[in-house]
């Protein structure tokens, strides 16, 4: 295990590499920085913005000092907000992770009881009728869910604020905070959870139909055990062994944000700053979130390969 | 009869729902097992036995598939197994009645160590606590002769040989002291080595505990050193049924007939094996009559138009065969 996880760990730091030159390259040669878009500036001040902001080395130059900086843990300064990008993110990637990490919990939950049961009365009216609502939730756009619902649960039965994480103005602490951070955070968990449902129900469920047909299955039952051991000892678990390859993903996606979510229910999470910095070409504020996200999706693979070693016996330590 | 049946069925049949219509898998079959007796169902592929068995344990309708059982009675000991609520059936499997399998490979669970798998019935039956299913289950591993049995329980089944795993199986089965034993086809993916080792050790349990055995199998060969009582089935039917004996000195039916001279015999050598001409009849396309007259060297005309039924011959067997019945061959 020791050495298969260095092994790892070299691969990662290689593929990283790999990977920020890719980023610094597409930023770099797309035309055009934050100072062009400026009409304002006269051309002499644009040059003088660029020399101070190093935009006039050759691009070798700027992708080692770029490095050289992001190794010390300094992703840059991000040219519109005037902050540091390490201090931008740590300001709203926690909203966009309190949001994801709700919705993937109940996502997964619920996605796991009924692909369960789904399968275990596959073609049953509750199989079919939760196959037809499954398609219904996926089919449908995120903008649109979630403008139907605000209008529903928030402006017509006024049970849910429409959007924000605090209600304009409120001076909240300690625990009337967290109760109103989970009102406002309701409906885009509810909207996240029945976009990421589906998917993963019929995954489940598809997985379950297949392990049950197996010979171990019937020694289970053979041995009289009952059918909650031998669904859930005996074939949840191996049909849960080749989701694990979908934790490599949901890491990324639990800091990723969303961009349409967060713009709906006007989320401050790291989504909307992103959007907002694509509008202003902040590049190094674009290039410090891609980098983070290709860190955490390497991380992420490392994590479900390790993962599969200890839950799945038959896959040999290298 | 002086001991009262373990087991008996009564005109079992087991149909199978397809789109292009009823499969009958098992049709009217009627067997009876005595107590510390072996009896073994033989017939081709396909023709009805493993479904017999699972229609036993109550697994018919369950992996996926699609049958039902459509009649009959499964008589054990003073209960019919057919009118059992689920729970009562899941007391007796696994229990009462075990089963072991064709595929050793594939019938223990990839990701959960061996150790555990022959805890459950412990735990599940027995109510044995965790740590007395635990040494059980070491002793277990240790009477179906494998060493280092401590290890052996932590191991995973990918870490073990087909051989070893059927004995797991074995310990699994015997864990909970079954009255009923039913192996299906216990042998037929194993080393011929290892198939005599593993019969000898159902042998031995079968002396040491007077359990009964129903052995599925097409191997003859199994049949003649296992069997007291033998079933021959053809086609979802049972054709002929005799002591081992009085069957293979004096088979009756021209299907067993036929088995037995297609059987290799040792040190004798044949320029070619005997095999009965032409194939199993689609199960779909059986009309009432002999279902094996197609390929019977002794057809008559009354054997295509009606269904022979199983009649006692000779001192213990049966046959249902148009041949013996007087009747047939006076209008045949």
């Amino acid at each position: 295990m020791g050495t298969f996880i260095t092994k790892r760990l070299l691969y990662t730091i290689l593929i990283l590499l790999a990977a920020s030159l890719l980023i610094f390259s597409l930023y770099a040669w797309t035309p055009g920085d934050f100072i062009t878009g400026n009409i304002k500036l006269t051309p002499e001040r644009k040059a003088e913005l660029r020399e101070i902001y190093g935009l006039n080395k050759p691009l070798l130059e700027r992708y080692g000092i770029w490095m050289k900086h992001a190794l010390h843990g300094d992703f840059g300064y991000s040219m519109a907000q005037q902050k540091p990008v390490f201090t931008l993110f740590n300001q709203y990637i926690w909203n966009s992770f309190l949001l994801a990490a709700v919705s993937t919990f109940f996502t997964w939950l619920i996605a796991v009881i009924i692909g369960v049961v789904a399968a275990y009365r596959q073609y049953s009216w509750f199989d079919t009728l939760v196959m037809v609502v499954i398609f219904a939730a996926m089919s449908l756009p995120s903008f649109f869910i979630g403008l139907f619902l605000i209008k529903i649960l928030a402006v017509d039965w006024k049970w849910l604020p429409p959007g924000g994480m605090l209600t304009t103005g409120s001076n909240a602490t300690g625990m009337a905070y967290a109760e109103e951070v989970v009102r406002h955070m309701a409906l885009p968990v509810i909207v996240m959870t029945l976009l990421g449902i589906g998917s993963l129900t019929r995954y489940i469920r598809g997985n379950m139909i297949d392990v049950m047909k197996q010979d171990y299955i019937r020694t289970a039952r053979a041995k009289g055990l009952k059918e909650r051991q031998v669904l859930f000892t005996h074939a949840l678990r191996n049909a849960l062994l080749p989701a694990i390859t979908l934790v490599g993903f949901e890491l990324p996606a639990l800091f990723g944000g969303s961009l349409i979510i967060e713009k709906i229910f006007n989320w401050p999470g790291i989504g909307q700053l992103y959007m907002q910095s694509f509008g202003l070409r902040d590049y190094p504020l674009l290039m410090g979130f891609t980098v983070l996200i290709a860190i955490l999706t390497v991380i992420g693979t490392m994590l479900s390969d390790i993962l599969y070693r200890v839950a799945d016996p038959r896959v040999r330590l290298q | 009869m002086a001991t009262a049946d373990l087991l008996e069925i009564e005109g079992l049949s087991t149909y199978f729902d397809t789109e292009e219509g009823t499969v009958r898998a098992v049709d009217g079959v009627s067997l009876r097992v005595r107590p510390g007796e072996t009896v073994c169902i033989v017939g081709e592929s396909g023709c009805g036995k493993s479904i017999t068995a699972m229609s036993i344990m109550g697994l018919v309708g369950t992996n996926g598939t699609a049958g039902r059982i459509a009649g009959g009675r499964i008589r054990y000991e003073d209960r019919d197994l057919l009118r059992l609520n689920k729970h009562e059936l899941r007391t007796i499997r696994g229990h009462e009645i075990a089963m072991i399998f064709q595929e050793p490979m594939s019938s223990l669970n990839p990701v959960l160590p061996i150790g555990e798998q022959i805890m459950e019935p412990l735990i599940e039956h027995l109510k044995l606590s965790k740590k007395a299913a635990r040494a059980r289950a070491i002793e277990l591993i240790a009477q179906v002769g494998i060493a280092r049995p401590e290890q052996i329980a932590k191991a995973y089944p990918h870490e073990l040989s087909g051989g070893m795993l059927q004995r797991i199986m074995i310990a699994i089965a015997i864990s909970c002291g079954p009255k009923l034993l039913i192996a299906d086809e216990p042998t037929t993916a194993l080393d011929v080595t290892i198939q005599a080792q593993i019969l000898d050790m159902l042998r031995q349990f079968k002396a040491e505990s007077d359990m009964s055995i129903l052995l599925i199998t097409h191997d003859l060969g199994v049949v003649a050193e296992m069997a007291d009582y033998v079933v021959v089935m053809y086609a979802g039917k049972v054709v002929e049924e005799g002591e081992v004996v009085e069957l293979f000195e004096r088979p009756k039916h021209p299907y067993t007939q036929g088995l037995l001279k297609s059987k290799p015999i040792m040190g004798q050598r044949q320029d070619e094996l005997y095999s009965i001409p032409g194939q199993v009849p689609n199960p779909l396309e059986l009309k009432p009559s002999c279902y094996f007259y197609e390929r019977c060297e002794h057809a008559m005309d009354v054997c295509r138009r009606a269904e022979p039924t199983l009649k006692g011959v000779g001192e213990q067997g049966s046959v249902a065969c148009w041949l013996y019945e007087e009747e047939a061959i006076v209008h045949g």
